[in-house]
């Protein structure tokens, strides 16, 4: 499918995606709307929002027909921000956790 | 390394896949990124620079809700809009949402009507990315203005923990700055597909060199990068 530079598809898949996305979107919003809480309302978005920037990447910016060499250059380094995350979470647990304790409540 | 080398092995045909062909491609002595225009790979190096800064940003974000003893402002009140006499809840920023993803759609179009060589219906495309573009930083302006009445400001707010205002006006305004200066990127690339200069090889301006319908490519991985953060920024600071 692809050529040797430039990316050439059927106008069909971008349609699907494009319908996909709304249809996400949609969804996403209506777990507002429906008013879901807890662990089903952070579960529900984060599928939702993976699957959207899944489908953008792969398929808006032509990685699923890259080679793997400039795919994994780019996607792999991304992974190095899950380790700022954790940390960060962590993180945050303690200052949360430092204030009840020294502020009670007003910090 | 003769000429020879980096023409020969250009072609992606003759590689093997999967793991071995990344071995292969980045072994020494020859161009890594097959089929990839140098342009598209420093578009994509540059994206993979801006997603640390946007990640940075909503992590900060993360660390800043989760530390805070203040509860946070409920966002779904916050973005509501009162309309037909009631409030409808994030309706401006679902609105913007599906504005964005619009344009996606059409920046793609976009992409393909180029390597058609079709330069009407090519910059009639960017024309309409660059229009929904522009009504999303409108809106923006519009709910930026709304807040700011309300009293949110970067170092409090009348609905909960400060740092509300300050990640908000961060984490968007870094956003819609990217969308502005996207919808100029865009109106410029229009231009030249407008005038021709990618079919009849006119050097551009900053670059001398000899454009090609490449740059539409390179100027939609830009614009669906920008949709692709609003997809962050929509689930983890107005869903969330």
């Amino acid at each position: 499918m692809t050529t040797a530079e430039g990316q050439q598809h059927p106008l069909g898949i971008y349609f699907k995606i494009w319908g996909l996305l709304f249809v996400l979107s949609t969804m996403s919003y209506l777990v507002d709307v429906l008013d879901f809480q807890g662990y089903l309302r952070w579960t529900l978005i984060l599928i939702f929002m993976l699957l959207k920037a899944g489908l953008i990447v792969s398929v808006f910016m032509h990685m699923m027909w890259e080679r793997l060499a400039i795919v994994y250059a780019i996607l792999v380094p991304t992974l190095a921000l899950m380790v700022l995350l954790s940390l960060m979470a962590i993180e945050g647990n303690y200052t949360e956790f430092t204030r009840f304790l020294y502020f009670g409540g007003g910090g | 390394m003769t000429q020879a080398d980096v023409t020969q092995h250009a072609s992606p045909a003759e590689r093997p896949d999967g793991l071995q062909g990344v071995v292969a491609d980045w072994a020494s002595d020859q161009r890594a990124f097959k089929g990839v225009p140098w342009g598209k790979a420093m578009m994509w190096i540059f994206l993979l620079s801006d997603t640390f800064i946007f990640s940075s940003f909503l992590i900060s974000y993360m660390t800043v809700r989760m530390s805070t003893t203040v509860p946070w402002p409920f966002p779904s009140e916050v973005f509501a809009l009162h309309l037909f006499g009631t409030d409808v809840p994030l309706i401006l920023i679902a609105i913007m949402t599906f504005i964005l993803i619009s344009s996606s759609g059409t920046m793609v179009l976009a992409v393909n009507f180029g390597y058609r060589s079709n330069r009407k219906l090519t910059t009639l495309m960017l024309v309409v990315t660059a229009l929904l573009g522009a009504s999303f930083v409108g809106m923006q302006a519009f709910e930026w203005t709304k807040l700011i009445l309300e009293g949110v400001r970067p170092w409090g707010n009348p609905f909960g923990a400060p740092q509300f205002g300050s990640t908000f006006f961060m984490i968007t305004g870094f956003h819609g700055a990217h969308v502005s200066i996207g919808v100029l990127f865009l109106l410029i690339v229009a231009r030249k597909v407008w005038r021709g200069d990618y079919d009849d090889g006119r050097r551009g301006f900053f670059t001398s060199r000899k454009g090609s319908y490449g740059t539409v490519e390179i100027m939609g991985l830009y614009w669906h990068f920008v949709d692709l953060v609003w997809v962050f920024i929509f689930a983890l600071f107005y869903l969330w």
